[in-house]
């Protein structure tokens, strides 16, 4: 089996993350945060090490700016209903997922101003955004990468645009979180929503939203509300981080194993593992830039890339071809639409979608000249 | 030997001021909230009476607030 829809969830993990959630599970699986126990605070304990891991990653101001939900659209969710309010301005890409758009088009139902800024074959121009600033703009929400051409924006320039006009930056960085290096501070990120199962190896159910400190804690209201362990005295929410915006019992045994695979992640190095992704992504788009009838989105140079490659067949939809290169070549890939029709319809393959590869950092060499000989024989059936 | 206990705001809290003064080879402990001190279901740090001031001092210099201080087990003194 050649597994390349990494870009939905990264497979295989690291056997330390597999370890890491069975001792878990084995000695510590007790209440964190909430009895004080031996046991509750070793499970609490290993939940701390991830926020301690994830704040390290991302050079966040303290661990306890890391608040933990079950996915990178909790996370988004979370900001942008904590955040805007009617009257308010947001601006967004045209090549967001909908874990950004739908709740952005939801708050536009709810008169909150939504520009959405145009990507010319899908690339973003910063100046644009910087055109696009109203008086009561309060948010630039953006995607730091496309999940569906791999195209990375460049976000330090945004940051820089939104620091100079008092406005907030949020970055849904469920490409690019363990792809790249991110830097809250250097790269002008307010608010930053990460995915745990995608290119931190991690498990699924895991992600988070990382606060930057310009963020003024008492505008954000929680999305959900509820037992934290902590100011139980009260029946209101507690205001300070991370029990704001973490109620209800969370995911140890998950967070446990996302520790470790950003420990792992660390340990090789992200530039390690980016290095290896490009240099087989460059393989697999040389591969089919040679075969007739293969159409391959426009991809930025390799530096800014996450390892995405989107592709149409002339001869055959995308639904046809990725169910027999599921069926007849064991080669695992999404087809379709990806969960952003707005960056299908800016790339001009809006309804049918593309095929979509997602490179990891345990494909090997091998498998890409598998894929691409699976491409051009499916790219010359019925001509 | 005596003991103090610090309150803080949570559990998350009590674990950055564990891993903290580990970092200063202090090793606390972190106990239940006594009930007499605040109907928290939290987590609080107890410490030896002798290393109070070096650990607030650390704390302090590390942002960290810390709730409230009380003598361990309760005086009368402490018991507000």
């Amino acid at each position: 089996m050649i597994y390349l829809d990494n870009a939905a969830t990264s497979w295989p993990k690291p056997p330390c993350v597999a370890n890491a959630m069975t001792t878990y599970l084995q000695q510590a699986a007790a209440n964190p945060g909430r009895s004080a126990h031996h046991m509750a605070l070793d499970s609490a304990r290993y939940i701390y090490e991830a926020r301690e891991a994830i704040s390290e990653l991302f050079k966040a101001p303290d661990p306890l700016s890391v608040i933990f939900t079950p996915n990178g659209t909790t996370a988004l969710n979370t900001a942008l209903f904590g955040l805007l309010r009617p009257k308010m301005h947001v601006i967004t890409s045209s090549m967001e997922h909908n874990s950004m758009m739908r709740p952005l088009r939801e708050l536009e139902n709810r008169s909150v101003a939504l520009t959405v800024i145009n990507c010319d074959q899908g690339f973003l121009d910063p100046f644009r955004i910087q055109a696009a600033i109203r008086q009561n703009t309060r948010l630039i929400a953006i995607t730091h990468a496309s999940n569906v051409t791999g195209a990375i924006f460049p976000i330090a320039e945004i940051g820089k645009i939104a620091r100079k006009h008092g406005i907030l930056l949020l970055v849904d960085a469920a490409q690019t979180a363990g792809t790249i290096p991110i830097d809250l501070e250097q790269d002008g990120i307010d608010l930053l929503a990460f995915t745990g199962h995608k290119s931190l190896y991690g498990p699924m159910g895991t992600g988070g939203l990382v606060f930057g400190e310009r963020v003024d804690l008492h505008d954000v209201n929680p999305l959900i509300h509820g037992g934290t362990g902590s100011a139980s005295e009260y029946e209101e929410q507690p205001e300070f981080l991370p029990d704001k915006f973490e109620s209800g019992t969370p995911n140890g045994v998950g967070l446990a194993g996302m520790a470790a695979s950003i420990r792992w992640l660390q340990e090789i190095g992200i530039d390690t593992i980016h290095k290896k992704k490009q240099a087989l992504t460059t393989q697999l788009f040389h591969g089919l830039q040679q075969i007739p009838g293969v159409n391959i989105q426009p991809v930025p140079a390799a530096a800014a890339h996450t390892g995405v490659l989107s592709f149409t067949l002339d001869n055959m939809d995308p639904a046809t071809a990725g169910t027999r290169l599921d069926e007849e070549y064991d080669i695992l890939c999404r087809i379709g639409l990806h969960c952003s029709p707005a960056s299908h319809r800016t790339m001009g393959t809006f309804p049918q979608g593309t095929i979509r590869f997602g490179i990891g950092y345990f494909n090997t060499a091998e498998e890409i000249d598998q894929a691409i000989a699976a491409i051009s024989d499916l790219a010359k059936a019925g001509s | 030997m005596s003991h103090y206990v610090l309150l803080v705001q949570s559990t998350s809290h009590a674990l950055k001021a564990e891993k903290l003064l580990r970092q200063h080879l202090i090793i606390p402990k972190l106990i239940p909230v006594p009930r007499h001190l605040s109907s928290d279901c939290g987590v609080c740090l107890r410490i030896s009476a002798a290393e109070k001031d070096p650990i607030i001092e650390i704390l302090k210099n590390a942002k960290m607030e810390i709730k409230s201080e009380h003598p361990f087990p309760a005086t009368n003194r402490s018991n507000r």
